[in-house]
């Protein structure tokens, strides 16, 4: 047994926050859509668009910068196609967000077969003199990746957003009643399609951390179920981003932490531990949907519904 | 360049077989009593000569990229083009399913009349044999499977001779004589690939020991690097992997630690973590069949287990990190093994609980290394069931 030592906990927590933030991403871009009225099952098919454009920009232009605008831009431009079914052509949003990881998929690996094994520079951790090199506290404030920082940022903006902005409000009006937003004149439509367009650009997002921050390279399929996971986020966090940023270390976490149980040789099944927050997910399924205005509270009234002005 | 016409064709495959009717039965006429003429066909279970050229097949379970377990089989079907030029057609269709698609995959190129088929994926087992029953004048090679038929033969790699070289190579290299292994299912395949790295370590570091770790999953390059990084925080300063991306190459270059490959040599990913890499060379192998195919005298029901003798397992060349006489030992090892004085797996050999399952003087079985499922001593913990 190798006890604990502070520097493995760091090295531990730091790894956690690498296996959260594409979560966090796909999550909080996920939250926004479904918020609006929308559910849009995509969110694999999004991240993989995301991944391989951001790839592909780094190796063309060698900024990574320019590689996490290339992401949103494919992962935006993929969402704009299912906006378009969705909205416009009133198809089913399950089929058409089932249709649109297959296809994206599909997309993703034709245009990175000549990527495969490309070898590419990652982005490592901030480092602040003075500040990084403080013990402990040090790596885990300024140590990590700036998209770290980011995720945090966008959560709170959110936040902000869906609770004091007036577009943010609107936006739930949408999601909850979009009759009675049209009623009062907003553009409900087009708040949806701005609405499918960020998750898009979030999903984008999360898939180029992966493919240029978390393990740079490119590989088919690489995403393999995250944004599976980060769909159960949204539903685990209630609808609510503080939420679905905590569910997304949790289950960061719980992943790490099965990871180091075996490595110590410890005698605990790695599948059940992998298991557990899929099983907390369907607790708080479980719970929201004991009774009608828990659920009311809670999901977006008119989540999945299309929407067809009348009159 | 990519072979695109075979993917499009594979995927446009539609399986109309045209009914082959044993045709109606002459009517006998009363007034006639001669016997009916029966042709009798004759069914030999092997591909006859080929008139033209020698078409050749092979289905690959994931693309072929540049490194990796499908990218070593497409040296080999390289190797068959540069060996015999314009007397083969070699096609190949990529990122197969096992299970009913590659079922279909197999089944085109036999209507196209290919006189052989490599099928490179384990999952792919009972698909060929289903189709070499239909085709029995074709031949059939399966990798990795353990069920023959007449026209079907079964080939696979001595994976656990190079795991051994460079498990000799991990226990010398290490400091902190903890060693991490990121797998991806604990089926014998693996766990001999584990057993076999750690008898290399401990020949030469009694002290060593080696973590284990399961993704579940064959290819998961996030997890795998979690996986990793967790090792590399629990000490492990030389990192091994039986999993499909170049994930833990990676999280050793970033860490200053080394790490060995699997399948290819993966040192692009990291230039100086990466010692070495166990590596499977299928060339030699594909060639002779081929040979005997375009000869006529390709016979079935034959199962391959070759290593480093036939040259079927090698090492990559060595990071200039490792020692001269590093070198050397590993060479000699490699001499023992194929002379046969040295293996893996002889006697004593203790499993990690201390019970002894091979006796001094005694070497393992080849039916017991195809279903290992214990650990070595010197592997930490317990394997999952």
């Amino acid at each position: 047994m190798i006890g604990f030592e502070l520097e493995t906990l760091v090295a531990i927590l730091l790894g956690v926050a690498r296996g959260a933030t594409p979560l966090v991403f796909a999550a909080i871009g996920e939250l926004i859509t479904e918020k609006a009225g929308v559910l849009n099952l995509g969110v694999e098919g999004m991240m993989l668009v995301g991944a391989v454009a951001g790839f592909i920009a780094v190796v063309a232009t060698g900024s990574t910068g320019f590689g996490f605008v290339a992401a949103m831009l494919a992962g935006a431009a993929l969402s704009s196609l299912f906006a378009l079914l969705v909205l416009f052509l009133h198809t089913n949003q399950v089929a058409s967000g089932l249709a649109l990881t297959i296809f994206g998929i599909g997309l993703s690996a034709f245009f990175g077969l000549d990527y495969v094994g490309t070898p590419i520079k990652g982005l490592s951790g901030l480092y602040i003199p003075g500040l990084t090199d403080i013990p402990v506290i040090g790596p885990l404030l300024f140590g990590h990746d700036i998209m770290v920082y980011l995720s945090f940022v966008l959560v709170a903006g959110c936040i902000w957003f869906l609770n004091k902005s007036r577009w943010g409000l609107i936006l739930r009006a949408v999601g909850e009643s979009h009759h009675a937003a049209h009623a009062i004149g907003y553009p409900v439509i087009a708040i949806r399609f701005a609405a499918i367009l960020f998750g898009g650009a979030m999903c984008g997002l999360a898939g180029a951390y992966i493919s240029l921050i978390y393990t740079p390279m490119w590989a088919e399929n690489m995403t393999a179920g995250r944004g599976w996971i980060a769909l159960a986020l949204v539903v685990f966090a209630t609808w609510k981003p503080g939420r679905a940023l905590i569910g997304a270390y949790l289950f960061g976490g719980v992943t790490i932490l099965q990871l180091n149980v075996q490595s110590m040789g410890l005698d605990v099944s790695a599948h059940l531990m992998n298991m557990l927050p899929y099983l907390a997910t369907i607790l708080v399924l479980v719970l929201i949907s004991r009774d009608e205005t828990k659920i009311r509270l809670n999901a977006p009234a008119c989540l999945g519904k299309p929407f067809q002005a009348n009159g | 360049m990519r072979n695109f016409k075979a993917v499009m064709a594979a995927a446009a495959v539609s399986l109309t077989l045209a009914a082959c009717g044993e045709g109606d039965a002459p009517k006998q006429q009363a007034t006639e009593k001669a016997p009916a003429k029966k042709e009798v066909v004759e069914k030999k279970a092997a591909p006859a000569k080929p008139a033209g050229p020698a078409k050749v097949g092979f289905v690959y379970v994931s693309p072929v990229g540049d490194a990796g377990y499908t990218y070593q089989h497409d040296l080999g079907r390289k190797a068959i083009e540069e060996k015999f030029g314009d007397r083969v057609k070699v096609s190949f269709v990529e990122s197969v399913a096992e299970g009913p698609d590659s079922e279909r995959v197999i089944m085109k190129f036999a209507q196209e009349d290919y006189q052989a088929v490599f099928a490179t994926s384990f999952g792919y087992m009972n698909p060929t044999l289903k189709v070499a029953k239909k085709f029995p004048n074709m031949a059939f090679e399966h990798a990795t499977g353990y069920k023959r038929a007449a026209n079907v033969n079964t080939y696979l790699a001595r994976f656990y001779e190079g795991r051994y070289l460079v498990g000799l190579v991990a226990g010398k290299m290490t400091k902190s004589n903890v060693i991490g292994y990121v797998a991806a299912f604990p089926i014998p395949e693996v766990v001999r690939g584990i057993n076999a790295f750690t008898r290399g370590i401990r020949t030469v570091n009694p002290d060593a020991q080696v973590r284990v770790i399961w993704t579940n999953s064959w290819f998961d390059p996030g997890k795998e690097r979690e996986a990793a990084d967790t090792l590399i925080g629990q000490g492990a300063d030389v990192l091994n992997l039986h999993a499909d991306s170049p994930a833990v190459i990676q999280a050793a270059e970033d860490a200053g630690i080394y790490a060995i490959g699997y399948n290819s040599d993966l040192s692009k990913f990291g230039p100086k973590a990466h010692l070495t890499a166990s590596m499977t060379n299928w060339a030699p192998y594909y060639v002779k069949r081929v040979e005997e195919v375009l000869a006529g005298n390709w016979t079935g029901n034959r199962d391959t287990w070759d290593g480093l003798k036939e040259g079927m397992v090698q090492i990559a060349p060595f990071n200039a990190a490792v020692p001269a006489d590093v070198q050397t030992m590993v060479e000699k090892a490699k001499a023992d093994i194929i002379a046969g004085t040295l293996h893996p797996f002889a006697g004593p050999l203790k499993d990690n609980e201390g019970k002894e399952r091979i006796a001094e003087g005694a070497v393992m079985s080849d039916g017991d290394m195809l279903g290992f499922n214990w650990y070595v001593e010197g592997v930490v913990g317990k394997l999952p069931n």
